[in-house]
């Protein structure tokens, strides 16, 4: 595994964006674009990354990037990939989408399914900050149970879609689940989905100070709390083997997963949260942290 | 057809044959009546190695022009084709396309939009998307179809705008009529593949489609880039110079081809002509007919097809149209809750006019209802009537309508 302080210098970020105090996205963008060395288009829909890319004429990378309509991240990609086939370019550079948790689990999704369905040939990133925080915290499909956004007021009723299983379900070559606060995981993934022909899908949980209620220092704090309590799970998928990573890698060989509780309570989405909803939660964690346990232990055995 | 030579064939074969000739680089698009065709044809084409193309199968309309559009940017020469409710579904993008100004060219095969459904031919698919920034050209025959394609990317590729090819569902769609498919190298010098952009550049890289502020602003370097509402501008601008570009390629194309190319708009029998018959698409052919019937009983008729409906040609039906006497517009589309699109265009542009004529509107063939050669000269006579009776402005006359008498 790349430790931080070798990850390469080259900045593919230009200082200065347009984020919220304390966003984990540039952090997570960061480390994409040094995994890709800079050779890559992206292409992003309506979303925050839209807002943090810059105003015309000004951007904040030094990538070209295709900004497009709120479903069309998966066919633009595909249509990227196709043009620079089609031009003889395709060797040059490596097709990136990045679109939101909304972009990709709700409207995005049709799009995204048939291109993976299709298998296209380009990286598709899922920043999840598990609501609609560029148009002031609406719910989406990847908004946890009991978070309260501006419509639901009195907290989800409902659970998230697992939607690195829905694209492992598609068959694509490479699934792998991530974290903005662990750029050296994101940047190893990324590098390896690099070399992976195909539909490569990671999702990486964001934490988003304004949108989920904490002090913009504590973004990557609680990032870490996220996956220290398997609300998050850094792992990733090939040919049906699943395999942990980094630091989930960690807790599942020495153990002290916390208690979900206490990420739940450093932010103010959740604040008013019942015992029944806390408790909800907790089990929701717990079937997906043993299912991710057992996967991994028969990934280790099949090896 | 994937051959040269004189042949006798349906309009989606012709527009399947004109983007083999222009040499398309990437082809996306999703099956829906009655354009399916097209794009079975250009996939079988790509298959068997004729046509040298990324073809994409999406899973939907609005896929399909998106990834026509990112392949645009990228600098490929690109083609979908759609009808109806596919056309309605990529609405997003049919604005995308034009406002990031992309030389995409699409086939509208021209399709009732429901509801109730109904797979037959009008015009209300394209015309619902006049405003979006789109060149659309209408399409009378099957010959029309290729020859308009293949010019379709030298005016995209020249004002940097998309071009929607029309035309109309079944009419010409599926039915088979001689069509002359040119040699591929003719059609390549005609059309010479163009330099990718360099907005997909490592070296040079651009964010392309940013937000946008409503003012001019300063880049990095401190040049005053356009602000939303003159890129909005030069926008409007490339489209008043596609009036100049059609008829120049028209006239290039009919140098190189040997036969007509087109212009902005047609005529029959227009010279001589007191009252006249204003439509686009292939109902231009049974108003020529209904044009010469009318002749005959001593109502001097003739006809003038709208081949650009946009860019409007305001300054040619302003000429074509002066000194005539009525105009009978007759439109196979609706704005709802007004009247037919084409009318009230026509109305507009002639608003001021020396020797203006009367303008009356027509609907017709409204969901593939057929249009028969002689509703159109009895809806004439009428019209005439009412002129000749004084009057100067009517209600929209919906031709061989029939409402069940309620009791």
């Amino acid at each position: 595994m790349t430790k931080l302080v070798d990850l390469p210098t080259t900045e593919h970020m230009l200082p200065g964006n347009r984020a919220c105090a304390g966003c984990a996205l540039g952090i997570g963008l960061r480390a994409i674009l040094k995994a890709l060395d800079g050779k890559t288009v992206m292409t992003v829909p309506a979303s925050c990354l839209t807002v943090i890319g810059g105003m015309y004429p000004i951007s904040s990378v030094t990538v070209p990037w295709l900004n497009v309509a709120f479903p069309g991240a998966a066919a633009a990609a595909s249509g990227l990939a196709a043009g620079l086939r089609a031009t003889g370019r395709a060797g040059e550079m490596t097709v990136l989408a990045m679109a939101g948790d909304g972009g990709t689990a709700d409207i995005g999704i049709q799009g995204l399914s048939g291109a993976a369905e299709r298998n296209e040939d380009f990286i598709y990133v899922c920043y999840d900050n598990e609501a609609y925080m560029n148009t002031g915290t609406q719910r989406s499909g990847l908004t946890p149970i009991g978070a309260r956004t501006t419509t639901t007021t009195r907290g989800k009723r409902e659970a998230s879609k697992d939607m690195p299983r829905i694209m492992e379900a598609h068959g694509v070559p490479y699934v792998a689940s991530i974290s903005a606060v662990y750029p050296d995981d994101v940047y190893d993934k990324v590098a390896k989905a690099r070399g992976v022909k195909g539909l490569r899908y990671l999702h990486m949980n964001t934490p988003c100070p304004s949108g989920w209620g904490f002090d913009p220092k504590d973004a990557v704090a609680v990032g870490q709390l996220a996956v220290d309590t398997g609300a998050v799970i850094l792992y990733e998928v090939e040919d049906g083997a699943l395999r942990l990573t980094s630091r989930s890698k960690a807790l599942a060989k020495r153990g002290g997963r916390k208690p979900v509780r206490e990420y739940l309570a450093g932010q103010a989405r959740f604040k008013g949260t019942s015992e029944a909803e806390v408790d909800a939660f907790q089990a929701w964690v717990d079937v997906r942290w043993d299912e991710a346990l057992r996967r991994d232990a028969a990934s280790e055995s099949r090896a | 057809m994937s051959e040269t030579g004189t042949f006798v064939i349906t309009g989606n074969e012709a527009a399947a044959a004109a983007v083999r000739l222009a040499g398309v680089q990437v082809v996306a698009a999703y099956p829906i009546t009655p354009q399916s065709p097209v794009v079975e044809t250009l996939s079988k084409w790509v298959d068997a190695g004729e046509l040298r193309a990324e073809f994409v199968r999406v899973e939907s309309e609005h896929s399909a022009l998106t990834v026509c559009i990112a392949a645009a940017t990228v600098g490929a020469r690109v083609f979908t084709a759609t009808s109806a409710n596919g056309l309605a579904y990529m609405n997003e993008q049919i604005w995308w396309a034009a406002g990031a100004r992309l030389p995409v060219v699409m086939a509208c095969v021209n399709r009732a939009l429901a509801a109730p459904w109904n797979v037959l031919n009008d015009q209300q698919d394209s015309m619902s998307v006049r405003d979006a920034g789109w060149i659309q050209i209408y399409c009378r025959d099957n010959q029309e179809i290729l020859d308009s394609l293949v010019q379709a990317y030298a005016i995209a590729e020249e004002v940097q705008l998309p071009v929607m090819v029309c035309y109309d569902g079944f009419l010409l769609s599926h039915t088979a009529m001689p069509v002359t498919v040119p040699p591929e190298d003719l059609v390549r010098t005609f059309l010479p593949r163009r330099a990718p952009l360099p907005v997909v550049d490592l070296e040079r890289p651009r964010n392309i489609g940013q937000v946008t502020f409503a003012d001019p602003r300063m880049d990095a370097e401190g040049h005053l880039c356009h602000g939303y509402m003159e890129i909005r501008a030069l926008h409007q601008a490339a489209l008043e110079r596609a009036l100049e570009v059609i008829p120049a390629v028209g006239e290039a194309f009919a140098t190189r081809f040997g036969r007509a190319g087109g212009g902005l708009v047609w005529s029959h029998m227009l010279a001589d002509a007191d009252v006249v018959f204003v439509a686009a698409g292939s109902v231009g052919t049974e108003l020529s007919v209904a044009a010469e019937a009318l002749r005959s009983e001593g109502i001097r008729a003739g006809v003038l097809g709208i081949r650009s409906y946009r860019p409007f040609p305001v300054q040619a039906v302003r000429e074509a149209l002066e000194g005539k006497e009525l105009v009978m517009v007759v439109d196979k589309a609706m704005s709802y809750g007004y009247e037919g699109p084409i009318c009230s265009d026509l109305r507009a542009a002639l608003l001021g006019a020396e020797r203006a004529p009367a303008v009356f509107g027509t609907v017709t063939g409204l969901g593939g209802r057929d249009v028969e050669t002689s509703d159109l000269a009895e809806a004439a006579r009428r019209a005439v009537a009412d002129y000749r009776a004084g009057a100067r402005r009517r209600r929209t006359d919906w031709i061989n309508l029939k409402l069940r008498e309620e009791a």
